[in-house]
């Protein structure tokens, strides 16, 4: 104990899995031997935390007392923050924050735009403990929510309160959790089980791995409050095998909390028992489906079942079970602590408390915003997210995922909240928003989506597995400029037939992407039918090369072209035959004067 | 862990050892200057972080600084209780540790005769 309050700072360096990858265990490393050297191991602890959300700018390290927060730290720029700062006292000025329109340098992780206009509840945690100790989680207040339900409630008064709450899943549908809650409780059958559906496979989301990776207890004391709700002994955490790094933090929290008597039998003297297993998953999407899920946990291959009956009912081996999303989990101990008053206070009527979404694309501050209910899109882009970069225009952001939709400029200031996105054509969805600008071809996006859906159907309804591929079909012709006016009809109608025809929410939420971008973007279609153009330049069998008046006729670009479609008299300008042309940029590359367009 | 009052008793005791990452409490800010570092601001640092962990004390932080321009007056050790005004005081030896910490941190009692200066609370 002596030697703990003689720490006068704390250097916590970020080890989520951006920040890994960018270097911040061989900074933390460096950390470590620089302060012996000093002699200041003492007086000084590295701490490596989880994910802070700001991964653009990682590595991150930041310290404490004061709050200073490094960015974009390097190995070798250790020893100046080491001499200098923990030191000497003087701030590294170079390793701040500067902000990206003033240039200005910001110190503390308080004052950063990006933080400063988010609601951190979920990720509250996160960055700020060491999420491989459980003390550090016990010491702000972890178990605590356990132990007050074990103790002093009734399953039913819990139930009540996640109810009154307004907390709905965060994994995209929406469903009122307390009401799910109230139908597995309610189930008849002795044997029932919770799951955690940490099966995260949107196209850029990765706010449910941070959340696992820097605060996974949270998780499991949510996960450990639903089961008493509703009379579960065992529970199991399905994440992906794609995610080493949140796997092996949950198997450390797990054995920790279980050492510490906060799983496992018995819990607070309660006579309540709970085991939770990981399950691994191999990472098909439509294993997020909840009845493709529990058939894979059961060692059956990933494929939904039509509902009903529901998992409340018929689960996991046909018992009662009740699945939420890693952030819903997430939420449920601070609702029993604070209170459904104090998450009532935070988001909208009826989308009550935060989401956390993952900023990527064409975005300036990648990373991690929790944000509350109701906010704009507008906030959340240009406030939080700091923006476009390199100046260009913003065209669209996808929410959603592959079951979301694309929303233009004119639809930014739709308040985030589950029903107003449906209403507009997207979704809320897990919470992944990938922002486009004027390069982006809305055809060519709505292209990607739906190549994804169709290679993750499972194959087992028609709709899915027959329609999308067809859609997919028309949307390559578009492209390639092989399109024609009645393609744009069958594909709406094949849309909306899969829609409402599929079985499960995979199939049904598949034609989106392309519905709302038909629906904001049609021009575009149009233009790449009729014109056989692409506005955005980004369709490759569009595009057409050309050779500016810049050429000096040196011929680099005729030797080159695989196709000899290009002629020309040295030291004269040399000219492309379009009709031989097949688009591959060969000569674009090839070029030294910069003398060849797309268009 | 039986009970919650066993999960409570824990908190209390861990919270200690994170006391470092709140911005609560009373701060005491050194010298780290060339100055200060030539005056024996390492030596006096070590001595406020050993009297405060002497004395247990949980809501105190030790910071460091750069120079201030006072380099005749090195080592200088600011202290600032929370609502109070910051205290700057000269040419602490590691000797005068007991006294800052005892008198002034704990009971809010300047030591007069170590201060060099004043610095009105902010108001906000």
């Amino acid at each position: 104990m002596m030697q703990d309050t003689r720490i006068r700072a704390d250097v916590l360096v970020c080890g989520g899995t951006a920040c890994s990858a960018s270097g911040s265990q061989e900074v933390m490393k460096r950390l470590r031997e620089e302060i012996a050297k000093k002699g200041l191991s003492e007086e000084i602890n590295v701490v490596k935390t989880g994910c802070h959300g700001f991964c653009e700018n990682g590595p991150l390290v930041i310290v404490y007392p004061e709050g200073t927060f490094y960015v974009r730290v390097k190995p070798e720029d250790v020893p100046e923050i080491v001499e200098e700062h923990l030191y000497k006292g003087r701030v590294v000025e170079r390793l701040l924050y500067h902000e990206p329109t003033t240039g200005k340098s910001i110190p503390t992780y308080k004052e950063i735009d990006f933080y400063k206009k988010q609601k951190r509840v979920v990720l509250s945690k996160c960055g700020a403990i060491n999420p491989e100790k459980i003390e550090e989680y016990i010491a702000l207040g972890g178990y605590e929510a356990l132990g007050k339900v074990l103790t002093t409630m009734t399953p039913e008064q819990v139930i009540e309160e996640v109810k009154k709450s307004g907390l709905r899943g965060r994994g995209g549908a929406g469903f009122p959790t307390g009401m799910k809650w109230q139908f597995a409780h309610g189930a008849k059958g002795d044997k029932k089980y919770i799951i955690c559906n940490a099966d995260e496979g949107d196209p850029g989301a990765f706010m449910d791995r941070s959340v696992l990776e820097g605060d996974p207890h949270a998780v499991l004391e949510g996960m450990a409050i639903g089961a008493y709700a509703i009379g579960a002994d065992e529970a199991y955490m399905y994440v992906r095998a794609e995610y080493p790094l949140a796997i092996k933090r949950l198997e450390i929290a797990i054995d920790q909390a279980e050492k510490m008597g906060l799983l496992g039998n018995n819990i607070f003297g309660s006579g309540f028992n709970l085991k939770i297993h990981i399950k691994k998953g191999a990472g098909a999407f439509v294993c997020g489906e909840e009845t493709a899920l529990m058939a894979s946990i059961e060692g059956r291959r990933g494929m939904p079942r039509p509902r009903p009956p529901f998992p409340a009912n018929s689960g996991l081996w046909g018992k009662p079970t009740n699945i939420n999303n890693v952030e819903t989990w997430a939420n449920v101990p601070q609702i029993i602590l604070k209170g459904a008053d104090w998450f009532r206070s935070m988001g909208t009527e009826k989308s009550t408390g935060t989401k956390v979404f993952a900023l990527t694309g064409k975005i300036n501050h990648t990373g991690l915003a929790e944000v509350p209910m109701g906010i704009t899109m507008r906030e959340i882009i240009f406030d939080i997210g700091g923006g476009i970069p390199n100046g260009k225009k913003f065209k669209a952001v996808q929410i959603g995922g592959p079951s979301g939709g694309c929303l233009p400029e004119s639809m930014l200031d739709t308040p985030v909240d589950y029903d107003s996105l449906t209403k507009v054509g997207a979704m809320m969805g897990s919470g992944g928003l990938v922002v486009m600008d004027e390069t982006t071809c809305m055809v060519d996006v709505a292209k990607f989506f739906l190549n994804f859906t169709q290679s993750e159907s499972c194959g087992k309804c028609t709709p899915c597995r027959e329609g999308t591929k067809r859609m997919l079909e028309i949307l390559n012709r578009i492209t390639s400029g092989q399109g024609t006016e009645t393609d744009l009809v069958v594909l709406e109608d094949l849309a909306k037939t899969i829609k409402v025809s599929a079985l499960c929410g995979l199939g049904q939420t598949a034609p989106n992407p392309v519905l709302s971008t038909l629906k904001y973007f049609r021009d575009e279609y149009e233009a790449h039918i009729k014109e056989k153009r692409c506005p955005a330049g980004a369709c490759e069998k569009l595009a057409q090369y050309f050779i500016t008046e810049d050429c000096k006729g040196c011929g680099l670009c005729a030797r080159n072209c695989p196709v000899h479609a290009i002629t020309g008299e040295p030291k004269k300008r040399h000219v492309i035959d379009q009709t031989m042309c097949i688009k591959c940029g060969t000569c674009m590359q090839n070029c030294p004067f910069k003398a060849i367009t797309k268009k | 862990m039986k009970t919650v009052a066993d999960l409570k008793a824990l908190r209390e005791k861990l919270q200690a050892e994170m006391q470092v990452r709140s911005d609560s409490g009373t701060k005491v800010v050194v010298g780290m200057g060339t100055c200060g570092i030539a005056a024996g601001a390492r030596e006096v640092m070590a001595a406020l972080l050993d009297e405060i962990a002497k004395r247990k004390l949980q809501d105190v932080h030790v910071e460091q600084t750069g120079c201030i321009g006072m380099c005749e007056k090195e080592v200088l050790v600011d202290v600032i209780r929370p609502g109070e005004d910051r205290i700057t005081y000269g040419k602490v030896k590691p000797s005068d540790a007991a006294k800052i910490i005892g008198d002034h941190v704990v009971n809010g009692k300047i030591v007069q005769e170590l201060v060099v200066g004043r610095i009105e609370r902010q108001k906000k």
